[in-house]
């Protein structure tokens, strides 16, 4: 057997692909350039911390279900564990996208891991909204039937009802879900592949 | 017990307070979130990062 089919494998072109890309030290390095340590740099990370707490409690709310979390004092406890990590996944998701803004940090073909995070924004404000309306109390009711409107108007009311609590509890828990963890999956290793960017001085004018 | 482990240090059972100013509004809640992350912003670029100094001496 020639090198030359053995080359038009899958397997091997994916590897030699992906490995070419991203071999094991870039992917989880030794160490960073001296600019990282800074604590505008923890804010990603704190981002990720946060999302994984989400996601954990959400599992939980899912387990026991709604009457369980507005009534028992357990339920209600995870309950707010659930809404506050929202609040610190924002706050510090927040705080990283200034950081990348004033960093200017889309420089140097890293236009792809600057959008797949403005799509995280947007991707994590649609995952909130339809959490609001999942509550199952009063406050869901007045949200979706105020909020109904604005998506109306847009015309995208014909696939996405604020009213359908089924359905914008399926959007909360399996597809906004699904989609936030492969964008940060794609974003972070974007990250790794292209390696932090360096600070304006070093190569001021040079790759605008 | 149970409300008294669990329940929020500020009362917050009551409807919000608004800022009005001509035709810009906000919620105390969201104006003080908003200044939180901006304090955040600011301590995070001027805080000096613990281990920086290890680092140094290492090299
Ligand atoms: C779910 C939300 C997000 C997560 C979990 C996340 C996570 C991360 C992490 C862990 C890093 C590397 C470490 C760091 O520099 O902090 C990073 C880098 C980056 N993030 Fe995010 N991010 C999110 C949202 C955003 C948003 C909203 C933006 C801007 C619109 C953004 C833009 C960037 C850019 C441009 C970099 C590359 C920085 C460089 O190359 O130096 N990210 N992100």
């Amino acid at each position: 057997m020639s090198t030359s089919e053995i080359d038009r494998q899958w397997t091997t072109r994916l590897r030699k692909r992906t490995f070419g890309k991203l071999p094991p030290e870039k992917m989880l390095p030794d160490t960073q350039p001296s600019y990282v340590s800074s604590w505008i740099y923890v804010f990603g990370v704190a981002t990720i911390s946060s999302i994984v707490v989400v996601i954990g409690t959400g599992c939980v709310l899912a387990i026991f279900g709604p009457q369980w979390w507005h009534t028992s004092p357990e339920g209600r406890f995870v309950n707010s564990l659930h809404l506050w990590s929202v609040e610190i996944f924002f706050f510090s998701m927040v705080i990283h996208l200034w950081g990348k803004y004033f960093m200017a940090a889309w420089r140097g073909g890293r236009a792809l891991t600057w959008i797949t995070g403005m799509v995280l924004f947007l991707c994590s404000i649609v995952t909130a909204l339809t959490g609001y309306v999942s509550q199952s109390n009063f406050d869901s009711q007045w949200i979706s039937t105020q909020a109904k409107d604005a998506i109306n108007g847009s015309g995208g009311g014909a696939f996405f009802n604020l009213l359908n609590g089924g359905q914008m509890l399926m959007w909360h828990i399996v597809l906004m879900p699904l989609i936030l963890v492969l964008l940060v999956g794609v974003h972070v290793v974007l990250v790794r592949i292209k390696g932090v960017v360096p600070p304006f001085e070093e190569n001021a004018g040079a790759d605008q | 017990m149970g409300s008294f482990l669990f329940g929020a240090l500020i009362n917050l059972n009551h409807p919000d307070h608004y800022f009005q100013w001509h035709f810009l509004g906000i919620s105390a809640a969201n104006a003080i979130v908003i200044v939180l992350m901006v304090a955040t912003f600011v301590a995070a670029l001027l805080l000096p990062f613990p281990g920086r100094r290890r680092r140094k001496e290492n090299q």
